[in-house]
């Protein structure tokens, strides 16, 4: 298994030198002009135009100037931001710790809640509960996040006051409302996939033999349903901590939480090219290490799986 | 077995990230407004904290509560002196300012070193300064920031500058120094008010990159802690303050906010002090939700629509004045602005000495008859089709799309605007003459002058000309004005300047703009000045 760890974390390489290149020779593509877009209205002076250009070595074509980025990439330096005058991997480090935090209360809450409401919603099938779960997950997967954001946002911090309204000044608290609206959504299809996955599994000849020998009800789902059922509730859920990350965006923004999507959008914004790359390259190390961890995890659910 | 192990792991990392995450917040909650003696406002994450480099609105906020700039400006917007005792010349060409006894904020005396040294420093080319082109008005500028030989296109790389020091700047002694300009400039006193003037201890310049992160003043505040990226700077009253009034808080804290609709949410919630901004969005029901705590005031902003003037269609000044004659201005700024504007018939701002109402006369006129009238004897327009240009990224679709309703109304015209994606892309196209069509323009003031409005945005090969307006006997009264004895005799050739553009309407003047902002119940005596700051130290606790 350590040489299956090993050639997949290798794999990575490839990929990340594939999508840094990507996204900046598209960031290059949108043909803007950076320098101009930092001085927003105003025109840019002829001897700030050149110390900049000759800083960012935007006079040189793309490849050049991909290949300082990765000979930067590999000493650990991520280049520095156009806007302002921070490291990246400044930038990267303050941000990072934000989205994890909002991205782990997401997590914890789809994960207990989703799969708690998509396994008793699977076992009382057609029932009263069924019903409920399919129509309130609907529900939120219909309306688009930065709308459940934003209404909540005003109805439980400026109406009702339960929450604080933006900002990390609070701790812990100033992350629980953006956590629970950034989780909303996967939820519900978390608990969709755990529904329709154990009501599929509690048919199967597995459990009917189960019943024969004459397990108690409790070991039969809670064990052997219940295991089966997870696979691809953990495959979404390994994916989902990435989307989770890069999500952040709209949620960031509208609680003011200055983490990977935060940024990500006031790169976008004024065209930040070296921003842009290393935190879609943070993002792409995520996905990576994810989908690794939930393939790891697929042998622990089902022995059966083995890896070379 | 070894495979259960690893998840339990991950689980574990994963849980600890999230309970570290929370525990190590920024907990405390003082800055809210309601312990202690201090407020907290909103503003945009600063680009950067060099006085010399920070032309944008979040950083200037910060910056005007840590620095005392060398002048103020009094209710009528007249220069008065701050931290300068005097600023004298007896020819507008060679100034000598005189400083006031003061002290940085860890105990220093301010010399005349530390502005000459900081000044020096924003007009070196190679430091790429925001505000660099402020010093362009002194001598040995150029020297500093030698022009690319073959272009911005060529391979060449720009010179290396001759000189790293302005010949125009000199130490007299330790409260005194001397300004050379290019030319005389009667008006200059008025410039030393802005940001890009205020000096800099001497240790900043070997280290910036630590002095940014906690900038050392001479102003009211001092920095308490550092400043926290993407989050806050604090601020704390400074004792030994001499340089003008005392702040009436014992701290501010600038809470850094990307959207402006969280930071009003946050305001409505009493989390937040001051919004500097109300957004567009909640124009209608702000009034009605703030109450008396809902202001606005006059600001420097100017909009305009510019024509381009390599383009035929719109050469005859009649085509331009008929085409401003049918938009209804006030109609827009009841309906779109919601009378978070007012219309503009000049095309100076009413925040500035010499400025006159209606200057553009008729041709500001909302009367659709005369316009069609006009059109119809300069022989109407070419394809009667126009379009308006505009930055898709700037909130401008609404007003455009009605002044082309107006238009197709009003002429008869075919009118379509024109979304670029970004301001600066629209720019890039209008001067290499790509774009075809009026655009849209804005102006904030660097200085309260005629002459900001009149030479960056009509003088020829002007900073902000981007359209390509000339006219040899504007830029002739406009320089007699800047050259002028006295300001009055400036304004009087200033004012003769503008009557110009009434006739040639190079743009069409349309919206003055006001700032619209609220404060919380925690704080009063909230004001804004022209420069679309709060005066920090005004504010005091209710």
């Amino acid at each position: 298994m350590g040489r299956y760890v090993a050639r997949r974390l290798l794999q990575m390489l490839p990929v990340i030198i594939g999508t840094t290149f990507l996204v900046f020779a598209l960031v290059t593509a949108m043909g803007g002009d950076p320098v101009q877009n930092l001085y927003g209205e105003r025109p840019v002076p002829e001897s700030i135009r050149v110390a900049l250009t000759a800083q960012y070595h935007l006079d040189d074509p793309l490849p050049i100037r991909y290949g300082y980025y990765l000979a930067g990439l590999v000493q650990g330096d991520f280049g520095t931001s156009l806007s302002g005058s921070r490291p990246i991997s400044e930038m990267i480090a303050d941000a990072w710790p934000e989205t994890l935090r909002i991205a782990g209360i997401a997590f914890v809450f789809e994960t207990i809640i989703g799969v708690a409401a998509g396994v008793m919603a699977g076992m009382r099938r057609g029932k009263f509960l069924d019903n409920l779960v399919l129509l309130s997950t609907l529900t939120v997967i219909a309306i688009p996040i930065f709308v459940l954001g934003q209404v909540s946002q005003i109805f439980l911090g400026v109406k009702a006051g339960i929450f604080p309204v933006s900002g990390t000044n609070e701790g812990f608290v100033s992350y629980l409302l953006p956590g629970l609206v950034l989780g909303s959504v996967s939820l519900a299809y978390i608990a969709r996939l755990a529904r329709a996955s154990v009501a599929e599994n509690l048919r199967m000849d597995y459990v009917r033999t189960a019943k024969a020998k004459g397990l108690s009800p409790s070991r039969i789902t809670g064990i052997h349903v219940l295991r089966n059922s997870l696979i691809p509730v953990v495959t979404y859920l390994g994916a989902d901590l990435g989307t989770l990350m890069g999500g952040a965006i709209v949620t960031e923004r509208i609680f003011n939480i200055p983490g990977v999507g935060y940024n990500l959008f006031k790169a976008i914004q004024i065209e930040d090219g070296p921003a842009l790359v290393g935190f879609v390259t943070l993002l792409v190390i995520v996905y990576v290490v994810m989908a690794l961890i939930v393939d790891l995890l697929y042998a622990v659910l089902d022995p059966r799986i083995r890896y070379a | 077995m070894r495979g259960s192990k690893m998840v339990g792991c991950a689980i574990v990392v994963a849980l600890a990230a999230t309970a570290c995450g929370g525990g190590s917040g920024d907990g405390d909650s003082e800055g809210k407004g309601k312990s202690g003696g201090g407020f907290s406002m909103n503003v945009a994450e600063p680009k950067r904290l060099i006085p010399q480099s920070t032309t944008e609105s979040g950083g200037s906020q910060v910056l005007s509560g840590l620095f005392t700039p060398l002048v103020d400006f009094d209710a009528k917007n007249e220069p008065v002196l701050a931290a300068a005792e005097s600023i004298e010349s007896p020819d507008n060409k060679v100034w000598t300012i005189k400083l006031k006894d003061a002290t940085w904020h860890d105990g220093k005396p301010v010399t005349a070193k530390d502005y000459v040294g900081a000044w020096n420093w924003g007009a070196y080319g190679p430091n790429a300064a925001d505000g660099n082109y402020f010093f362009g008005t002194i001598q040995g500028y150029d020297e500093m920031n030698p022009v690319d030989p073959d272009g911005e296109e060529g391979p060449k790389k720009a010179a290396e500058p001759k000189a790293k020091e302005l010949s125009g700047l000199k130490v007299i002694d330790d409260k005194t120094f001397e300004v050379t300009l290019k030319a005389p400039f009667a008006g200059y006193k008025s410039v030393l008010g802005y940001t890009v003037f205020y000096p800099m201890p001497e240790a900043a310049l070997s280290d910036l990159k630590t002095y940014e992160e906690a900038p050392i003043g001479q102003g009211p505040f001092q920095m308490d802690g550092k400043w926290n990226h993407d989050k806050f700077v604090k601020v704390k009253a400074y004792k030994d303050y001499k340089l003008g009034d005392k702040p009436k808080v014992d701290s501010v804290e600038f809470r850094i906010f990307q959207d402006q609709n969280t930071a009003y949410n946050d305001l409505l919630a009493n989390n937040l002090d001051i919004v500097d901004q109300i957004p567009t969005e909640v124009m209608g029901t702000a009034p009605s939700e703030l109450g008396d705590r809902f202001k606005t005031s006059q600001a420097s902003t100017f909009q305009f629509v510019a024509f381009p003037t390599y383009d035929k269609k719109y050469s005859d000044p009649r085509v331009r004045k008929a085409i401003s004659m049918a938009i209804d201005r006030d109609e827009i700024i009841k309906v779109v602005f919601q009378d978070s504007q007012s219309s503009a018939r000049s095309f100076v701002s009413p925040v500035v000495g010499g400025y006159r109402e209606d200057t553009c006369g008729e041709a500001c006129k909302f009367d659709p008859a005369a316009a069609k009238k006009l059109l119809a004897e300069a022989g109407g327009i070419d394809g009667n089709k126009i379009n308006i240009g505009h930055n898709a990224d700037g909130g401008h679709e609404q007003w455009i799309n009605a002044t082309c309703d107006q238009l197709k109304k009003n002429l008869g015209l075919d009118c379509v605007s024109q979304a670029v994606p970004k301001f600066a892309e629209l720019l890039t196209q209008v001067e290499n003459k790509k774009f075809s069509g009026m655009f849209r323009m804005g102006w904030i003031m660097d200085y309260p002058s005629m002459e900001n409005y009149l030479g960056p945005l009509y003088s020829t090969g002007g900073s902000s000309n981007y359209y390509g307006y000339s006219n040899k006997e504007f830029d002739k009264l406009l320089q007699d004005g800047r050259e002028a004895k006295t300001e009055e005799e400036a304004i009087v050739k200033w004012q003769a300047a503008e009557d110009i553009l009434a006739k040639d309407m190079p743009v069409i003047p349309l919206r003055f703009g006001k700032n619209v902002f609220g404060h919380s119940t925690n704080v009063k005596n909230v004001e804004m000045n022209l420069f679309n700051q709060v005066e920090l130290t005004k504010v005091e606790k209710s």
